[in-house]
């Protein structure tokens, strides 16, 4: 511990780019921040790319928040907070998908989304008083920590984030075209409705592993952010959904790096860059937008000239 | 191709139709006609087999409804894509082709696959034939209703069916582009040699191209040439009130006092809730 106190005292961001890389590596703690970092934005970044298209956004922030009562709770009764936040999700997401879809088949029902997510809130902190004692790890619950994670959540990420990509993998296709175009897809023989219960079961996973990262309550920036910039800047699935994943990465990672040089959470520092990343890409696209438009229209005249 | 003989469908107490009999012949185009809510789609619905009937058969490509697979095409009544969806035309048309398969397409598998050079000609064939090679590339959802609807026709074209549902498909497209769509199926229906079944609300913009009409009431279905079926004494005799067709001078038929929907639901007035 008092290694660790040390080394922030002495750590600081300095121009010698070689020197800050092996700064940021030097702790165990920091290397294992750095693993989980990037399960976590590989993870995120594939389910998020659905959940944009699925515009199951909601359903996607109601998991991650539900994970909050989940660790909450399984810190009063003195089992794994990892295992906790898992169960929670899960949990919540077979509840969301079991209810049954409003007439428009437009996404889950959000009054039912919304009643999880208040319900989720509402018993974290119940559990938090009913265990008494200060939580300290509330702050890191809700809003991100990177600090303390050890070999063990690292494995379970690991093992977790592997399942998950397996079977979006698997159905991968038959997803796309259930998201796209649930009537045909249907018609040509697609499970659709088993395919969404599934679908949000992954996502409730996705949601508990990121909010180890980020928190319950900023999961929203690294599953939805990257993936709505990707699919802005371009149209092609497959590159959208790469692009989604670097992107992901790239954020975590910076975000990372900026966490350990600065004393302020990580979970503004990814909600930022994402929202940053966001941003630009949107004002560009819509720059680009006008150009076309007044590129064509000028051509237009010119031919009626002509 | 498609046959359904004294086919009946009941949701509850609720006949949608009884005692219908209808085929369609191979490379056959034929338009689907009746009032809103005569259970028009609910055939689609039954030949998809999506909806089971509660009395009768019915045989789609010689097989059990639910059971013809590739060689059915459906295009669903209107749906318009989302504005904001970021998927490129083309990437919609391929669903048709390989939609249902599982597992995720892999990058640069036209390299090394002759499947996939074979499907990805296929599927630049059917978007050249429906006319829609110059906004294939561009996000659906940034498109016209028309050529929407043309990217939809060509993926339900995409695996060479032999029969093509249509549901509606010239519904919310402006005059000009339902005469083009309507050109459209016909000549497809010539040229790939595919039988057509198309639910319509209006005869006008199809009529030159038709076949046979089926129009559906509720207690049977006629079907014939256009001539046979829409005059006043047929339509009179399956409605069972008075209904004149009149021809414009144009040519277009006009059917009035064209009956509305099933008047019998029992179920709205006994205050049950209708399923």
């Amino acid at each position: 511990m008092i290694a660790v106190v040390a080394a922030t005292v002495h750590n600081g961001l300095g121009w010698n780019l070689a020197d800050d890389m092996r700064q940021l590596f030097e702790l165990h703690f920091m290397v294992n921040a750095f693993r989980a970092g990037t399960i976590v934005a590989v993870v995120a970044g594939a389910m998020g790319w659905f959940t944009v298209l699925r515009r199951q956004s909601f359903a996607g922030h109601a998991l991650a928040v539900v994970s909050f009562p989940g660790a909450a709770g399984a810190v009063w009764l003195g089992v794994s907070a990892t295992a906790g936040t898992f169960v929670a999700s899960i949990s919540a997401a077979l509840v969301i998908a079991l209810v049954p879809r409003s007439a428009s088949g437009g996404g889950e029902d959000s009054a039912v989304i919304g009643t999880v997510q208040a319900l989720a809130l509402a018993s974290g902190v119940l559990f938090v008083s009913l265990y008494g004692g200060f939580l300290n790890s509330l702050n890191g619950l809700l809003f991100g920590t990177f600090l303390g994670i050890t070999d063990d959540q690292v494995t379970t990420l690991i093992i977790v984030g592997a399942a998950v990509l397996l079977v979006l993998a698997a159905i991968g296709r038959p997803l796309f075209f259930a998201t796209i175009d649930a009537d045909v897809a249907q018609a040509s023989g697609v499970p659709v409705r088993l395919l969404s219960v599934v679908f949000l079961v992954l996502l409730g996973c996705a949601a508990a592993e990121v909010s180890q990262i980020t928190g319950s309550l900023l999961v929203f920036a690294l599953l939805v952010l990257p993936a709505a910039s990707a699919q802005r800047l371009t149209s092609r699935p497959g590159s959208s959904f790469v692009l989604t994943i670097v992107l992901a990465l790239a954020i975590t990672w910076v975000a990372l790096a900026a966490a350990y040089f600065s004393v302020y959470p990580i979970g503004f520092f990814v909600t930022t860059i994402g929202l940053g990343v966001f941003v630009v890409v949107t004002v560009a696209q819509s720059a680009k937008v006008r150009i076309q438009r007044r590129g064509r229209s000028g051509f237009t005249s010119q031919g009626m000239a002509a | 191709m498609l046959e359904f003989s004294q086919a009946a469908v009941r949701f509850g107490h609720r006949t949608v139709w009884s005692d219908v009999n209808v085929s369609v012949m191979p490379g056959e185009f034929v338009a689907i006609l009746g009032p809103n809510g005569v259970g028009k789609s609910t055939l689609i619905k039954v030949a998809l087999g999506l909806v089971p009937l509660s009395a009768g058969t019915a045989t789609v490509l010689g097989a059990e409804p639910g059971q013809a697979g590739r060689d059915l095409g459906y295009l669903p009544q209107r749906r318009s894509f989302d504005q904001g969806l970021r998927v490129r035309g083309i990437d919609v048309v391929r669903l048709g082709a390989d939609g249902d398969r599982w597992g995720t397409p892999l990058p640069f598998a036209r390299r090394w696959s002759a499947q996939s050079r074979a499907q990805q000609e296929r599927i630049e064939e059917v978007i050249e034939m429906v006319g829609a090679g110059q906004y294939a590339e561009r996000p659906i959802g940034e498109v016209s209703g028309g050529e929407q609807q043309r990217l939809l026709i060509a993926q339900a074209l995409v695996r060479r069916p032999k029969l093509l549902l249509l549901d509606e498909p010239l519904d919310s497209l402006d005059l000009p582009n339902q005469a083009a769509v309507a050109a459209l199926i016909s000549t497809i229906s010539r040229d790939e040699g595919v039988a057509v079944a198309m639910v319509a609300h209006d005869v006008n913009p199809i009529m030159s191209y038709l076949d046979r009409v089926i129009y559906i009431g509720q207690g049977g279905a006629v079907s014939g040439t256009v001539e046979q079926v829409i005059n006043s004494e047929t339509l009179s005799r399956l409605y069972d009130t008075s209904i004149e067709v009149l021809r414009a001078s144009d040519g277009r038929l006009v059917v009035v006092g064209d009956p509305e929907a099933p008047s019998h639901h029992s179920d709205r007035h006994s205050g049950r809730p209708l399923p």
